[in-house]
């Protein structure tokens, strides 16, 4: 039996990555990292930022993800994110504007813990990757 | 009758505005397409939205512990209205169909004695707003500056929405835009998205089974206001690709109109250039006569 399933990723402005040969996925969940393989069984989750790691028969896939909804059923991996970066073509310039940003951000002293955590992970993560 | 100076002149500024409608429906084309395009790949996004909030608030059981966003205040009395139009005029109907419903939108709830409070996105929307409706609009937003259609202006309206719902400054959220049907048939469209309204077509595939991480309500209550933003984008999108598509319907019609024009006051221009040729042999005729 094939240990294959597929998996799209999209983003708003459209279909970011559509694969049907994918072998395993493992993903930044909230409570962390989660691997799915074939015939997991259905799920909700979301992502944090972090790395999202495609494994498929062609190869092996990175990609930096800036939140998301991920949802598994039927053999289907349907992962919905607002920014997402392919790691092969990633432009530095991008990463540490990304960076910087959230940096700011975490200055604001009127977020919430949660908020914290989130930004705290995410600049953590772009400075593993630059 | 004017005189031949002048009709000559009339022509030429005729056929120059022509040249620019021609030009400006040329743009509104190539601009349409990228639209259209960029509006259709954005559909798979709330189309899944959409199925997983279906799939999770099916399996909501109680209610009163829903998240507001999805439930409501359980009030009806402040009405917020988000008026979603372009920034640049000169595209037909475009903008006036929005406003139209909008208003008779306005008009319901101020009967119902209900209080309304208007969010304009897009320029043009608050100027044909502000004269009635001026004391009404507590925010306006213009998105003049950004090229195309990004989601992140989209999250940053859905941002103030829902600092407001937080806040409590209203009920019930309506949004206004033109939804793409082909370039000639824009449809004006009203979506309610705070409480949000479930169809309650498909809801019974609530057979599979979900596992939630984090719990139900925690997933629910972050997803619904991603939605917002995302209902937001998805409108911004269809109001884009209508805009271009009003705008080349209008500028053919303005081309054609000026086609025209241009044909009857060249047929005056000749008749009237004839005329004066004949008057003139008549007078050297006449005077050869009386010799």
């Amino acid at each position: 039996m094939s240990e294959e399933y597929s998996l799209e990723i999209v983003n708003p402005e459209k279909s970011f990555l559509l694969k049907d040969d994918v072998t395993e996925v493992v993903v930044p969940a909230y409570e962390g990292e989660i691997g799915i393989l074939k015939d997991h069984i259905s799920i909700i989750s979301f992502l944090k930022p972090g790395i999202v790691k495609v494994f498929s028969k062609s190869g092996e896939d990175s990609y930096y993800v800036n939140d998301g909804i991920v949802e598994f059923k039927n053999n289907n991996l349907s992962i919905l994110t607002s920014l997402i970066l392919n790691l092969k073509d990633i432009d530095k310039g991008k990463i540490s504007e990304i960076q910087k940003s959230a940096e700011e951000e975490l200055g604001n002293s009127e977020i919430s813990d949660q908020e914290k955590y989130l930004l705290d992970q995410k600049i953590e993560v772009l400075k593993s990757i630059n | 009758m004017a005189s031949l100076d002048d009709l000559k002149k009339r022509i030429s500024s005729v056929k120059s505005t022509q040249k620019i409608t021609k030009a400006m429906k040329m743009v509104a084309a190539a601009k349409l397409r990228r639209a259209q395009e960029s509006a259709e790949k954005g559909r798979p996004y709330s189309d899944k939205m959409n199925n997983i909030i279906l799939n999770l608030s099916s399996g909501i059981s109680d209610i009163e512990n829903a998240p507001k966003l999805l439930s409501g205040t359980g009030e009806d009395k402040i009405h917020l209205c988000v008026v979603m139009t372009s920034d640049r005029g000169l595209c037909g109907g475009f903008n006036t169909n929005i406003i139209k419903k909008a208003k008779l939108y306005f008009q319901k709830i101020l009967d119902e004695g209900k209080t309304l409070k208007i969010i304009t996105v897009g320029t043009k929307g608050y100027d044909q707003l502000k004269r009635v409706y001026g004391d009404n609009i507590i925010e306006r937003i213009s998105f003049k500056d950004s090229k195309n259609v990004n989601y992140f202006d989209a999250d940053k309206v859905g941002k103030i929405i829902i600092e407001k719902f937080e806040k409590k400054e209203f009920d019930v959220c309506v949004i206004f835009y033109n939804q793409f049907k082909n370039v000639i048939t824009q449809i004006p469209q009203e979506q309610q998205i705070i409480p949000l309204k479930t169809i309650n077509e498909k809801t019974n595939s609530s057979e599979d089974n979900y596992e939630f991480e984090p719990e139900e309500d925690e997933i629910l209550s972050n997803l619904l206001p991603k939605n917002i933003s995302t209902q937001i984008f998805k409108a911004m999108l269809e109001n884009s690709a209508s805009e271009q598509g009003s705008r080349m319907s209008a500028m053919d019609n303005a081309t054609r109109n000026a086609g025209e024009m241009v044909d009857k006051l060249t047929i005056e221009y000749n008749r009237s250039r004839q005329a004066a040729i004949t008057k003139e042999l008549i007078e050297i005729i006449s005077g050869a006569e009386s010799l």
